[in-house]
This record gives structure tokens, sequence and C-alpha cells, in this order.
């Protein structure tokens, strides 16, 4: 059985039907990328899994229990992580303390435990631990975010956008990262823009139009069906 | 010696604002509201400690302790009765809302306590001492309320640096989605915030009534006013703000009834935070953040 799945989402802002119907799955392992154009429910569809949206229909499983009215704050509790688009650290707090609010609902010996991990991976978030977030640059911030959601060793990780606005240099080095998180264990679900960077270390991927699953498959595959070619991966 | 007298009065009052001005700040730094009933919940510290004291004959201490409780009491069930059933709704609701409250607060008290002015005895007595020869006296309440100031302000910067739930009421603060997203409780996060404030508009509340003995359902509102433009003085949801701003504000308003008009100090208060709001428009502390990308 699948660690997350989710059936006939259907997610609202106001009036607006942003998600008609998406459903897909992810696998304990895998990593599976969700990919489309601005506005086709991407991030719509993590922040409902996360709990930050409530679904008006729809279902969501995760290691066999409905996440459906679970609040946001539980989710990490469940395994969950979500490092959100547009990285949401917390700018005014040090680095370390921000790695600390990720490990919020843990035992403090334990998280500590964690955060070498944490800074074994990401070696420069220890050389600035006590700096505040609001001073590191750009690709600094998204290992900050992403080092503070694996601080609360989550089975899932859910990625927003993690390569918005990186230089192509560090949007490898993040890709790198996630790749080898994935070889550590953690299922990893993905939301890029950057279609082929993300095709390309993903297992499996789902191509969503307008709130709706369009395409889905093997990550391979897709990235070399004519149609997502043309559509997403710039011809 | 005049103006050293006027200084440390004027500090005392200003650090009564500034204890005030902390739970303004707090709040509207976690909920992002400006809880105008705050200045009324001074007033309900105050009268639960008169009332322990002449009515029940208990020591001020533990008559101080029980406004606190009671204060604690009401900001978390005003927070939870009141606010959270508005926590998405657009903040004019909430405004006018903390607008009801705070009349709600001030016709309660009228109804329970009548509209005659209660005659407060100090806390800590009136006792006072002397200095420089006995050209400088200070009353102990100043003192007191100047120590408590002190011991407020370290201990909250304290909780909020050091302890993991003031760094997640930082975090609050800050972010709520990725506070949320942290295993945060934000509901929690914002009732434990009201819980504190309030309690230390009780402290305030003792502290003003001490000072300045006359006790009524409207005891609380110019405080809560002028604790709040101290707030916003020292720049909104910013805790050393408050405390700058309330002790600003102290000083100018007794220098202000000292050596120009006692009449006019209200409007010079007032008129002072314009000012900065002119040329600060973030407050003396207020920080813009700017967003990385």
């Amino acid at each position: 059985m699948a660690l997350l799945t989710v059936s006939d989402l259907h997610v609202y802002y106001g009036s607006i039907h942003a998600i008609k119907g998406v459903g897909f799955e992810v696998n304990e392992g895998e990593i599976v990328t969700l990919i489309g154009a601005n506005g086709a429910g991407k991030s719509t569809t993590l922040n409902t899994v996360a709990g930050l949206l409530r679904p008006r229909k729809g279902e969501i499983t995760f290691d066999g229990e409905s996440l459906v009215g679970v609040p946001a704050h539980q989710m990490i509790r469940r395994g969950i992580a979500l490092c959100p688009e547009g990285r949401r650290v917390f700018l005014q707090m040090s680095v370390k303390d921000n790695l600390a609010m990720g490990a919020f609902t843990r035992d403090p010996a334990e998280a500590r435990e964690t955060m070498e991990r944490v800074y074994e991976r990401f070696p420069r978030l220890h050389e600035r631990r006590h700096q505040s977030a609001g001073t590191l640059s750009g690709g600094e911030q998204q290992m900050l975010a992403m080092g503070r959601a694996l601080m609360g060793k989550p089975r899932l990780i859910m990625l927003d956008e993690p390569s918005m606005g990186l230089a192509p240099i560090l949007v490898q080095e993040i890709f790198d990262i996630i790749r080898a998180l994935n070889e550590g264990g953690t299922t990893v679900l993905l939301v890029e823009q950057n279609a082929s960077m993300a095709l390309s270390i993903a297992d499996r991927a789902y191509v969503l139009d307008t709130g709706n699953v369009t395409m889905d498959g093997d990550a391979d595959d897709l990235a070399h069906d004519p149609r997502v070619r043309d559509a997403y991966l710039g011809g | 010696m005049g103006i050293l007298s006027n200084l440390i009065n004027g500090a005392s009052l200003g650090s009564i604002y500034a204890i005030i001005a902390l739970g303004y700040t707090m709040v509207y730094g976690i909920a992002k509201m400006l809880n105008f009933a705050h200045g009324d919940v001074i007033m309900v510290g105050g009268y639960t400690c008169f009332c322990c004291m002449s009515y029940l004959g208990v020591h001020p201490a533990l008559a101080v302790l029980a406004s606190v409780v009671v204060c604690t009491l009401l900001g978390i069930i005003v927070e939870r009765l009141a606010y959270k059933p508005l926590r998405n709704a657009p903040s004019l609701d909430v405004l006018i809302t903390a607008i009801g409250v705070s009349y709600f607060l001030q016709n309660a008290a009228l109804l329970i306590w009548g509209s005659d002015p209660k005659s407060f005895t100090s806390v800590v007595g009136t006792g006072s001492f002397t200095l420089f020869d006995g050209q400088l006296t200070i009353n102990v309440t100043t003192l007191v309320a100047v120590v408590a100031n002190i011991v407020v302000m370290v201990a909250l910067t304290l909780f909020t640096q050091r302890t993991k739930m003031g760094k997640s009421m930082r975090a609050v603060s800050e972010d709520k989605g990725a506070a949320q997203l942290m295993g945060i409780n934000v509901n929690k996060t914002i009732s434990m915030t009201f819980a504190i404030g309030s309690g230390l508009a009780a402290i305030a509340g003792v502290l003003l009534c001490s000072a300045y003995p006359t006790l009524m359902p409207t005891t609380g509102a110019m405080p809560g006013i002028k604790a709040f433009v101290a707030a916003v003085l020292g720049g909104i949801g910013s805790i050393p703000g408050a405390m700058l701003g309330g002790i600003l504000l102290g000083i100018i308003e007794i220098f202000a009834r000292a050596y120009i008009s006692s009449q006019m100090a209200d409007a010079i208060v007032f008129g002072v935070l314009i000012v900065v709001l002119l040329i600060k428009p973030a407050g003396l502390l207020g920080k813009e953040i700017r967003e990385k990308v």
C-alpha cells in the first residue's frame, strides 16, 4: 500500500475551484514529483496535504490513516514535513533556533542528535548557526528550510519549489541533497516548476494542469513524452 | 533636584505604561490584533486586589497574586469567547469586538462595584525615603514600579530568547503557517500570550492604583490608551520597544505636567506619538523586514 494516497481532492479558495479532483500516490522510498505550470494547483495540493488548507471533498491517507481534518500542527508528529514555497524560515531567529523549532515536538536529546546529522549534511548551516536566518543567502535559506523540515524526522518530506530563485549551481546542489535525503530513507514529494530537474531525480511524476492530473507515469518516460517536452520542458 | 525627582517619577509612571504596553505589543505580535480591552484588564486587576485587601483582609502579596490569577484567567476567557471565533475575520471586526469587550468589562465593573471611586491602599505601603540631605524624596511605590518593570523585562527577555515556549511564540509572531508546520499549536500560543499579557496587566493595575489610589470602572481606559501609544512609539510587536516607549512616555508626561501645563500633558504625549510616527513609521525600535529571494 502506498505511504500517501490522495484521491478525488477538491479544494476551493473562496468560490474559486482550485483543485478539481486530483489524485496521486507516493510509495515509501520514492521521489514523486508534481509538475505543471504556474497556477496548476501544485502548491495548493501540498498545502492541503499538510493541513494548512481544508479540502471540500476527497480523501488523503497517510500510512493507512485519514489526514482530512487533522490540524497542520499535528502533521509533523505523524511523520509529514512540508518545506514551504518561499522557504519561510524565521528570519529574526538564529539558524540554530530555526532548526530547534523544526524539532518542536521531539525529545530535546534526540533533537540534538538530529541537529548534528543536519549540520553534517549542511556544513554551511553549522558555520552560520549563530547568525540570524535573515542574513543568509537564498540558497542557504533553502538549506535551512530543508534542514528545519528534517529536524522533525519525517517519513515523508514535501518540498515546494526548492529551486525557486536560486542560481543554477545552487539548484544542482539542492537537487543533489534531495537525492541524498531520499537515499537516506526519506520519501520525497517534490513540487517544481523546473520540470526537467524534477523529472531527472524523480521515480514517478504527475502532471497537473488547472487543478487536474492530466498525465502520470514513470519520470523518465514523461521526460521523453513529446507533450511534456512541448509544454513543460521548453521543447 | 526638581528635575531628578521628576525624572524618577516619570520613569516610574513610564514603568507602569511599559508593563501594560508589553501586553499590547505581545498580543499584537502574535495574534496581529489590537486588544483595546487590555486597559480594562488593568482595572479588573485593581478591583480584585482592592477586594482581597479591603473586604477579605488578605495580605497584600496574596492580593497581588490573586489579581494576577484572575486577570490571567480573564485574558484566556476573553480570547476564547470573543476573539478566537474571529481568527479568520477581517481585522476591523476584531478591533470592533475588542472595543465591545472593553465596554463590557467597564460596565460589568460598574454593575459590581458601582461608580463611586474606591480608595486603594498601596500594596507596598506609603513609606518613602529621602536622599541628598532631604532634598529628594522617593516613594516606595515609585521605586517598586521601576523594579517591577526591570524584573518583568528581564524575565520576558529570558523567556522569549531562551525557552522553547518563548521561541515558539517568536516563531508564531513571524510566520503562523510555518510555525504550524513545525508542530506548534498556534491557538495555544495565542492563548498563552493573552494569559501572559493579562497577568502583566494585573501587576500594572496594582502598581497604578498604588501610585494613583483612585479606583473606578474607567481607571484602566486612559492608561490603556497611553500604553498603546507607548507600544506604537517603541515599535509595536517589539518587546524592548514597549519598554522604551513606555518609559519615554512616562517621562514626557511628567515633564510636560511639571514644566509646560498639566492640562496639556496628554495632548503633548499624543503629539509626540504623531511626530515620531512621521519620522519613523515603524516606531523607534520597530523593524521593517525585507524578504530575500
